[in-house]
């Protein structure tokens, strides 16, 4: 049993049984971290490459443990300090980075769809840490993880998606993910941030938080850009946190004890209040913890079984 | 050079004609049309079984030279032409320089006929440096050759813009070709905005993004009184406003292009650049209501929008990538197993958008099977069921996406001035110093 593609591009091509193996592989794997010495020998000789064309430090950071504490090799490229900006094309990085006999390249990219044209090009496994407004599925992984362990089984929860739903990735990896493993989904945001046809992708729409947060379990705040506001689509941030900011107040609504997540980075006091954040129902930073053991879990499926 | 053309079904929309006939070409003409004709003295083309029409004119074509020869040239352009069943067609002004002089229009008459394979008329740009801000010499570049003008690529903005260019073209008769696009809708935009474009996080471009500058175009068209044609119409809500122009007796005609008849945006799926065109492949209810008008003939013309690219311009992410599919080779063929093999329209009527049609719009003579017309000629095969191959192109830009897909309904024969210029798909070149 293992993943059926080459490559994990979105939560779109995974199937049920697919989330399942790498959640409970996922879970293995977090004994490992918990351990004194950190170090398994499962990816000894394996390259692992990120290769981000967009800052992070959450996504980059934890590929790069997950392939150390199991002894990969690990490159990192940022774009800024590499040949493209020298003009070079992502098919020659691509070609490059092949024939220097990488085995995993975990591309982050501005443009949806370039994890695709990676993987067309090369035959390296190629992970998307990333793309546009298209995909993330690790962080949908992790955020599923995060609500296995706290909630249990993950169909027949209500689960609300809150903020900048038309340029968030994690949204649309998260519609994917968990209408995937039974839950209902709510989308939930002001018009000129939600992007056509998500009920026919199986989330039910609302521009009202309350509505959203009615009975909710679990609570996914989207990071809101002061770029956007710029461009014309909301008036003021403070406006925006009024209408779609959560508080304690307005966290009364959802289900007593749901969970608060958020993707991160996140911006106190404009989508996500302090206390929100800090709260004992926040669980921002288990999500980080389940990040690296979900990552590692990827990694030993694609590289780790192959009989050696 | 004398040959006669035997058996085939003559179809002329011009005339009505749809008849088995034999056609006597000599120096260039149709010496004559009928039954039975004398075959002494000639080379004989069976054509028993196959479709001999007027040649097929392609009014919407971009070959890049000048300026952009890494993507095409006259003369490559001109072959993918009659490969594709093409005697005639018209070029696009968005080179670099832009055809908005004298010296380009005449650069490009020159090269085509350096290339002696088709017919090129040139279209002038409607503003100088296609800038949108002052109208063109269109005198100078009417005299010099060209049918009509087009900014195409880049809207005009300005609504006093185009409501001069409507009404100064009125002096020559020759129409304004509009791509009709608001730029601050569909500003960033790599797709039709609809279900796909949210599935594959890709910005979209609304069917009214088209549909504003459609209504702006066909209310400053009824004011003027000037020749309007729209370029590659795509939504349900531009054909709705040409039949209300059409009612109220407003000047204006369309185009639609191959690909917004065959293909939805679905087709994005998997980020094959060779989907991302301008306008953007659209949803399923706008390709229908677009196959509808030009069976009915509220759109009269089919034109390729042939937009050759090379392939590290393709070759590139997504939203990186320039817009534009390398059409001529495939456009015939698309329309004849979309709208003909399908029954959605009958040969006559297919062949009309691709003769009569344009060569109205154009004010071109040319279109019309008659003893004494120059013998221009397409000959296609309705049974011919052949898979696109885009690597084997004439074309410089091999993006095409419908690579790979069976079609039926080829292009078999292209007769220019009474040349055989292509046969059996292969080019017959003279050979030039």
């Amino acid at each position: 049993m293992g993943l059926r593609a080459k490559d994990l591009l979105s939560m779109e091509q995974l199937d049920k049984d697919e989330i399942d193996l790498i959640l409970y592989t996922a879970k293995e794997m977090k004994n490992i971290i918990r351990r004194d010495i950190k170090k398994v020998p499962t990816l000894r000789g394996k390259t692992l490459v990120t290769l981000f064309y967009e800052p992070s430090t959450r996504t980059r950071t934890s590929f790069e443990l997950a392939g150390k504490y199991m002894s990969a090799d690990v490159v990192n490229i940022s774009t800024a300090a590499s040949s493209v900006v020298k003009g070079e094309s992502l098919k020659d990085t691509g070609l490059t980075l092949e024939m220097m006999g990488t085995d995993v390249v975990v591309i982050r990219h501005g443009m949806a769809g370039a994890p695709h044209l990676l993987a067309r090009t090369v035959k390296a496994h190629v992970i998307n840490g990333g793309d546009g407004f298209h995909e993330h599925p690790t962080q949908s992984l992790l955020d599923l993880m995060t609500i296995r362990e706290k909630l249990g089984d993950i169909a027949g929860l209500k689960a609300a998606i809150i903020g900048d739903i038309l340029h968030s990735r994690v949204a649309r990896s998260n519609v994917v993910g968990l209408k995937k493993m039974g839950a209902e989904v709510w989308v939930c945001g002001p018009p000129t941030l939600m992007p056509p046809g998500m009920e026919e992708m199986g989330a039910r729409v609302t521009y009202e938080l309350e509505e959203a947060l009615r009975g909710a379990q679990v609570v996914m705040m989207l990071r809101i850009q002061l770029e956007r506001q710029k461009s014309g689509l909301f008036p003021t941030l403070r406006e925006y946190s009024r209408l779609y900011g959560l508080d304690m107040e307005k966290l009364k609504i959802a289900s007593p004890g749901a969970l608060v997540m958020h993707p991160g980075p996140i911006n106190r006091g404009v989508e996500i209040s302090a206390e929100v954040a800090d709260s004992l129902q926040s669980v921002i930073n288990e999500q980080v913890a389940c990040g690296v053991a979900v990552r590692m879990a990827l990694l030993y499926l694609m590289l780790g079984q192959k009989g050696e | 050079m004398k040959y006669l053309l035997q058996g085939g079904l003559v179809i002329d929309p011009a005339s009505g004609l749809e008849k088995e006939l034999d056609i006597h070409v000599e120096n260039g003409r149709i010496k004559a049309l009928g039954s039975g004709l004398e075959t002494r003295g000639l080379v004989v083309y069976d054509l028993r079984g196959k479709i001999v029409a007027p040649g097929f004119i392609d009014m919407h074509v971009h070959l890049r030279e000048p300026g952009g020869e890494a993507h095409e040239t006259i003369l490559t352009g001109c072959r993918a032409a009659v490969a594709g069943g093409f005697t005639a067609v018209a070029a696009m002004p968005n080179t670099r320089p832009c055809a908005d002089s004298e010296g380009v229009v005449e650069l490009i008459k020159a090269r085509a006929r350096q290339a002696g394979l088709c017919e090129v008329f040139p279209i002038g740009t409607i503003s100088k440096g296609q800038q949108g801000e002052e109208i063109s010499e269109m005198g100078s570049l009417y005299r010099a050759g060209a049918v009509a003008v087009s900014d195409d690529g880049k809207p005009v903005a300005s609504s006093e813009v185009m409501r001069r260019a409507l009404e100064y073209t009125k002096i020559f008769g020759i129409p304004v070709i509009s791509h009709c696009e608001d730029s601050s809708l569909s500003a960033g935009g790599a797709m039709h905005e609809g279900y796909w474009s949210t599935v594959l996080g890709l910005k979209g471009i609304p069917a009214q993004a088209e549909e504003i500058m459609v209504a702006r175009d066909i209310l400053l068209a009824s004011l003027t009184g000037g020749k309007l044609h729209l370029a590659h119409i795509s939504t349900k809500g531009s054909v709705e406003l040409l039949k209300f122009a059409l009612a109220q007796g407003i000047k204006v005609t369309a185009e639609a292009t191959p690909h917004h008849l065959l293909l939805t945006d679905e087709a994005v799926q998997g980020y094959d650049t060779n989907t991302k065109v301008n306008p953007p492949l659209r949803g399923p209810e706008h390709v229908q209501a677009v196959r509808e008008a030009v069976a009915a003939g509220i759109i009269g013309v089919i034109a390729s929008d042939h937009a050759p690219w090379s392939r590290e311009e393709k070759e590139q992410e997504y939203d990186a990538a320039p817009c534009g599919i390398s059409g001529l080779e495939t456009a015939v063929a698309v329309c004849w197993d979309t709208l003909v093999v399908s029954g959605r329209m009958k040969p006559l009527d297919l062949i009309s958008r691709f003769t009569t049609g344009p060569a109205g719009v154009l004010n071109l003579g040319c279109g019309r099977l008659e003893a004494g017309a120059p013998a221009n000629l397409t000959v296609i095969d309705p049974g011919l069921k052949k898979q696109v191959d885009a690597g084997s192109f004439y074309s410089k830009g091999k993006n095409s996406p419908f690579h790979g897909r069976a079609l039926q309904g080829w292009p078999i024969m292209t007769i220019v001035e009474g040349k055989v210029v292509m046969a059996g798909g292969r080019i017959k070149e003279e050979p030039k110093d």
